[in-house]
């Protein structure tokens, strides 16, 4: 069974500049119980293909055309109302930054029982959920912090606080939106673990959102590659990172520095810079910073599936 | 934020405790309660009937029989200044509370409602705004007459935009923040969101800033009925009783004085209230404005 599909997904913005096409043809799925990666660098689209799923776009953003199907409805054609509905008990999220994501003048325990507004469970039934699902996350002595207030908790405790509230309606699909970027290492390894465990135990899938390719190798079974607002690369995670069949992801690769095995006094780069999206390159939107362009990049590449499961979006990329 | 804060009911008993440890605090707290006890035992606390005309007895100078001697019509001064202590706190109250909620509603609509409305209410505001307090007065009062409804319509008039200003602004960043998102991609609806997620943010510095203005509005209800364009005579009143005692002011100061000293004093303790309130609830502000 599949919780998510997108298929040719495009979404547009109209900006004072012409229309910015944030994300063209995007197509991957999230089969259940699983959890999928997406990385790429700032400004790829990840945090638009997020808000399109929960149909938070900003005002002046539409989806073109494409279909976002999550538990056989489409999200891309279904009203305001309908989404809200699903927001929450379905489909949840879990945002970069702890600090912000919880509301500063409202107690935990409040703030969690806010989040059950739409079961008729009473009060102390509320509560003893807040704390079964605050245990869950490792928060210790649960029962009392539901009386304490944001500020009094750690950065690393915060987003667990968030984890907790975002699984509390265990939905189908938690959307994890960088939420280790915030925190330390040893934290990430932590929470990294948490969010493992916690789906496992829930069955939910997860779309995890990063550009820390260690923490996507780490946790995710599938890895969906982005750049500038095109999916280059998807596959199961061991098949992308071990046979990297776009240059963009080999480059990236390449560039992680935990995979240097000398030392240099310069860690690699990407020489050049994501293009401007009102006006898009004709053919391959990696075209202009790719050390292995050739003439026919000229045209827009097709995808091209490796192995079933594993597409590229480049000529190069061959069918074994 | 303070270490308390966990509790609620510590915090705010903490809060309490600090404000009556500041001696304008105290003070203005006094002038405050004062004021309240003699507008609520108005009748029990004055000997005559405020409207009693007694001509024998005009123009008295203050004594046992009348604490603050007798007006023209031989009223008693005392039990006028208490029963126009009522009107005047009751309107300050009542005014000031209503234009509170209507501010919070319009500024929660124009700081999260689409951009259009915001430059419409923006503009609404701006040419309320505009007006000086007292033609605004004066035109109402053309139009419907004088009278209490008059006074409140007025101060709700005056008050509103800048409170509504403040709400919108501090929406508008609410609107960005990370837990609004957040509640949006749990589902809140839109009410809801400004109902548990904007509203506890923003009405505590308004609150403060309406015990501020408190003074105001009872300056604005002892003007314009002053003027004649509020409580219609005889209903006692602050601003009535100066009117009164105004043209016989060379002989007579007793009348203008009991009208005045207790605008003054209530003037002065809410202000003393409201700039502590500031300081015990954003210690960040002592010794600004």
């Amino acid at each position: 069974m599949t919780v998510l599909a997108i298929e040719n997904l495009n979404v547009v913005f109209a900006t004072e500049g012409g229309d910015l096409h944030a994300l063209r043809d995007v197509s991957f799925k999230v089969p259940e119980q699983r959890i999928v990666g997406i990385v790429g660098e700032s400004g790829c689209g990840k945090s638009t293909l997020i808000n399109a799923i929960l149909g938070l776009l900003a005002e002046n953003g539409r989806i073109a055309s494409g279909s976002i199907s999550f538990e056989g409805e489409d999200l891309a054609h279904l009203d305001d109302k309908a989404i809200q509905d699903l927001r929450g008990p379905r489909l949840s999220t879990v945002f970069q930054d702890p600090m912000g994501a919880l509301n500063p003048v409202i107690s935990v325990g409040r703030q969690m029982r806010n989040i059950q507004y739409r079961s008729d469970l009473a009060r102390a039934e509320k509560d003893a959920r807040s704390i079964d699902m605050l245990r869950q996350v490792r928060i210790p002595d649960a029962a009392q912090a539901l009386k304490r207030y944001p500020h009094e908790f750690s950065g690393g405790m915060k987003q667990r606080i968030a984890i907790a509230m975002a699984l509390m309606m265990e939905p189908a699909l938690l959307i994890a939106d960088e939420p280790t970027t915030a925190l330390d290492a040893t934290l990430e390894v932590t929470t990294i673990e948490l969010l493992k465990d916690l789906q496992a135990e829930i069955g939910c899938s997860v779309l995890f959102i990063s550009h820390h390719l260690g923490v996507i190798a780490e946790l995710c079974d599938d890895v969906v590659v982005m750049y500038a607002g095109e999916v280059v690369e998807r596959g199961s995670t061991r098949q992308v990172f071990g046979n990297p069949s776009h240059p963009y992801t080999a480059r990236l690769l390449d560039c992680d520095p935990a995979r240097q095995s000398e030392r240099t006094r310069q860690l690699p780069t990407i020489p050049g810079e994501l293009p401007d999206l009102r006006r898009r390159p004709e053919g391959c939107i990696f075209a202009a910073r790719c050390d292995r362009r050739m003439d026919v990049c000229a045209a827009i590449p097709p995808d091209i599936e490796v192995v079933p499961g594993h597409v590229a979006r480049c000529f190069l990329a061959e069918s074994q | 934020m303070y270490a308390a804060a966990s509790d609620p009911k510590r915090a705010r008993l903490a809060a309490v405790q600090r404000l009556l440890r500041e001696p304008l605090g105290v003070f203005g707290v006094t002038l405050v309660v004062l004021m309240l006890f003699g507008a609520i035992f108005a009748d029990w606390l004055s000997i005559y009937e405020p409207n009693k005309i007694s001509p024998r007895d005009r123009f008295q100078g203050p004594s046992w029989d009348h604490l603050l001697g007798t007006d023209q019509l031989g009223r008693d001064l005392f039990s006028r200044v208490l029963h126009g202590g009522r009107i005047a706190l009751s309107v300050a109250l009542f005014s000031t509370l209503a234009s509170l909620v209507i501010g919070i509603v319009l500024g929660l609509i124009a700081g999260y409602g689409p951009r259009w409305l915001d430059n419409l209410m923006l503009l609404f505001f701006d040419s309320i705004k505009s007006f000086p307090t007292v033609m605004l007065a004066l035109a109402l009062v053309t139009l419907f007459g004088p009278s209490l409804t008059a006074v409140v319509i007025v101060v709700v008039l005056v008050n509103v935009p800048g409170y509504a200003r403040i709400i919108r602004t501090q929406t508008l960043a609410l609107k960005e923040s990370e837990f609004v998102t957040a509640a949006l991609s749990m589902g809140a609806s839109t009410p809801r969101i400004l109902r548990v997620h904007v509203m506890p943010n923003v009405v505590g510095p308004l609150l403060i800033l309406a015990s501020m203005d408190i003074p105001v509005v009872i300056a604005i209800e002892a003007g314009m009925s002053f003027l004649g364009l509020g409580v219609r005579p005889p209903t006692p009143s602050w601003g009535a009783i100066l009117n009164d005692g105004f043209t016989a002011i060379r002989d007579t100061p007793w009348i203008v004085l009991a009208g005045g000293l207790p605008i003054i004093i209530t003037t002065l303790g809410f202000t003393f209230l409201g700039e502590t309130l500031r300081d015990v609830f954003d210690p960040r502000l002592k010794g600004r404005g």
